[in-house]
């Protein structure tokens, strides 16, 4: 930024002052892009090998322990130990061990249902047990193990880290400056100026998409040096895809922004607003899970469509095509928050 | 309430306003205001903290809208005309805070690209002097220098009329004498300025007319010599006895040349037309009721006088 006497156009000079003051404030761009890569290696790590875990299972100090044990032992893929009586139901809940072996003639299984990984533990606990007592097994079924890139739970996580990213930057990053600027009255001073107000706020909207690149490829190269997450679809379809949700998710900032008096009343609503989404757009675990008639408002929400058309893209290969619809309510999103926002926004 | 100086209707009008109201919840801000300012004149609005001296700009700048009362601002109307309002007006608020992450010359480079016409940035800085701060962070000025930028921002679009609330405050005496030259020079080109201010220094020196305020309303309007010669005694003469006696103010008011004897926290004032034949009456009169001078002081009467003798009360006091 030299000497320039001259100005660019009104929108360019605001995009430029909120650029400028971005780069200024060095917490918001760890926030914005060092913390998402954190998160992602975090995640990455924690759930690589998720594939791998043995079963974990408490045996009762009890008559006939020893049997049990060595069976155990022996069976591939369970991990046994001997739990005092009284201790074994404190294993259990604070995950230690998956499944209790209380032995006996028949053994007793202690478990919790409502845990996946409580009930699989129970099934290769009978299993190993059965087979030991004598039973024969019918047929060795074939396996195949998913190891191949693409289907992985990482590959599945990647994008949905990736849309849960774009949404909580833009809001963020978008209402913070709004709010900002009006608590300090910033605002009450452009509005004296003949300056247009769609500019002002598309202004802030166009600063968000220039660190976007920056942030989206920081955390897709990430994930294909660490983890080998591939990108099958067009870099353009993607490209597209991404813009579409960060306009989406910057005009819901400015909206929960646009008559926010203090940064208290801004954080509120965002984490109102964000929260929901974070649970059911199926960012760790998938949106089928919820019940049915909450699937057309879950499909309705942002960040379902982005994660959803960032899955198609990265994984299946979709073409703009295949994901016109995500595309097109990321879009409605973005028009119906944008000029919601212009029409109440507060600047005073 | 007297009105000196009713508007002269030869000259066009930069503001027009009349019966202007506006309340928040129980306070009554502005109380029914009438005000003109010409075209080329630089008017003052002098007033105690909360006489509704911002209320009444910020309306005239088109930031609040007022509950009853009709505005006219360089024969244009807010509602329909603002867009060009706002690129003839300059504005600085009494609490303006700029980005503070910008630079100086960015932050003005931002104001002048939302105006069609108006000097280049360099020439701005110039005129506020604040060429050597370009390239500081505005949060990083002093607050005079802050000021001065508001101001500064106020200029990008040589304004036709232009709006400043308590331009002064904060600055030191130097900066406030450049800052009036500056005024002046903005006026010696034709521009018409609405100012408010604490300094009855300033308004004397600066204004055209002035219009002291008081609980929303115009209490005294005319040029400051006007206003000072309506007092009917142009010097004042303040003293203070030992131990707080009592002073008789009914008898100081009789002797000759003072038109006015008031007490005010221990402090007596007079207003006096010829100081020189009322002092030695003065201590004639104090030896008699046997008190001992503790302080004297006399000066010429100021726009401070003429608000204490419509209200009784001290501009400062609020
Ligand atoms: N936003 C507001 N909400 C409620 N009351 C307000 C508001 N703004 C101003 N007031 C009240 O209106 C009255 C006039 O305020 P105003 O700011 O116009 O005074 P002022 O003459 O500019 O004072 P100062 O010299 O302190 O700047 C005050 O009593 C003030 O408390
Ligand atoms: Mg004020």
């Amino acid at each position: 930024m030299g000497r320039r006497e001259r100005p660019y156009h009104p929108l360019i000079e605001l995009t430029i002052a909120r650029l400028l003051e971005f780069v200024r404030e060095p917490e918001a761009v760890f926030w914005v892009i060092v913390f998402p890569l954190v998160l992602a290696l975090a995640l990455g790590i924690a759930f690589r090998t998720k594939g791998d875990e043995p079963v974990y299972v408490g045996v009762i100090e009890a008559a006939g322990r020893a049997e049990v044990s060595a069976v155990l032992t022996k069976a591939p893929g369970i991990q046994a130990r001997v739990v005092a009586r009284d201790r074994a139901d404190l294993a259990l809940r604070d995950g230690e061990v998956q499944v209790i072996v209380l032995p006996g003639t028949p053994p007793t299984y202690r478990f919790d249902p409502a845990r996946p990984e409580s009930k699989l533990a129970r099934l290769a606990v009978d299993a190993a047990l059965q087979r030991a007592a004598g039973r024969a097994d019918r047929f060795t079924a074939g396996e195949e193990t998913i190891e191949t890139v693409g289907a992985r739970y990482i590959d599945w996580l990647i994008p949905g880290l990736l849309g849960m990213n774009i949404m909580g930057t833009g809001m963020w990053s978008i209402g913070f400056s709004v709010v900002f600027a009006r608590t300090r009255r910033v605002l009450k001073r452009l509005a004296a100026t003949p300056m247009s107000r769609r500019d002002y706020l598309l202004a802030q909207m166009l600063a968000r998409l220039v660190f976007l690149g920056l942030e989206v490829g920081a955390l897709l190269g990430f994930a294909a040096l660490a983890f080998s997450v591939p990108i099958r679809g067009s870099l353009w379809t993607l490209t597209g895809v991404v813009l579409l949700g960060a306009l989406a998710f910057g005009g819901l900032g400015l909206l929960v922004a646009s008559r926010a008096r203090t940064i208290e009343a801004a954080s509120g609503w965002m984490n109102f607003s964000m929260l929901p989404m974070w649970v059911v757009s199926g960012v760790f675990f998938s949106s089928a899970h919820f019940p049915a008639p909450m699937q057309p408002f879950i499909h309705a929400l942002p960040l379902t469509a982005l994660n959803d058309a960032l899955r198609a893209v990265m994984l299946d290969g979709a073409t703009a095509r295949e994901v016109w619809a995500e595309a097109a309510i990321l879009g409605a999103w973005a028009v119906a928050s944008f000029s919601i926002s212009l029409r109440i926004f507060r600047w005073k | 309430m007297p009105l000196v100086g009713a508007p002269d209707t030869g000259r066009a009008a930069a503001v027009v306003c009349r019966g202007l109201q506006k309340r928040y919840g129980d306070v009554v801000a502005v109380a029914g205001l009438d005000l003109e300012v010409r075209a080329g004149e630089c008017f003052g609005l002098l007033g105690p903290n909360g006489a509704g001296k911002t209320t009444t700009i910020e309306i005239l700048e088109g930031l609040l809208k007022q509950d009853a009362g009709d505005v006219e601002v360089l024969g244009l109307r807010w509602g329909t005309d603002d867009r060009a309002l706002h690129q003839r007006l300059g504005i600085q608020l009494q609490d303006t805070q700029l980005q503070e992450k910008l630079s100086v010359e960015e932050v003005v480079r931002l104001f002048r690209s939302f105006y069609r016409r108006g000097p280049s940035v360099g020439d701005v800085l110039r005129m506020v002097e604040l060429e050597s701060k370009r390239r500081s962070w505005v949060g990083k000025l002093s607050g005079g220098q802050k000021q001065r930028l508001a101001v500064a921002c106020a200029l990008v679009n040589e304004p036709d009329l232009l709006f400043l609330d308590e331009p002064t405050t904060g600055l030191d005496p130097q900066s406030r004498r450049q800052l009036w030259s500056l005024l002046d020079r903005f006026r010696a080109d034709g521009g018409t300025i609405v100012l408010t201010t604490h300094y009855m220094d300033e308004a004397q020196t600066l204004c055209d007319r002035v219009a002291i305020m008081d609980q929303g309303r115009i209490i005294a309007l005319g040029t400051p010599r006007e206003l000072i010669s309506s007092l009917g005694a142009e010097h004042a003469v303040e003293f203070a006895v030992d131990r707080g006696a009592e002073v008789s103010t009914s008898l100081l008011a009789q002797l000759p040349g003072v038109t006015d004897a008031r007490v005010d926290a221990g402090t007596v004032r007079l207003r006096v037309t010829e100081p020189h034949v009322v002092i030695p009456a003065l201590l004639l009169e104090l030896e008699r009721q046997r008190l001992q001078l503790s302080q004297l002081a006399t000066h010429q009467a100021t726009l401070e006088d003429v608000f204490v003798a419509h209200t009784g009360r001290h501009l400062r006091d609020g």
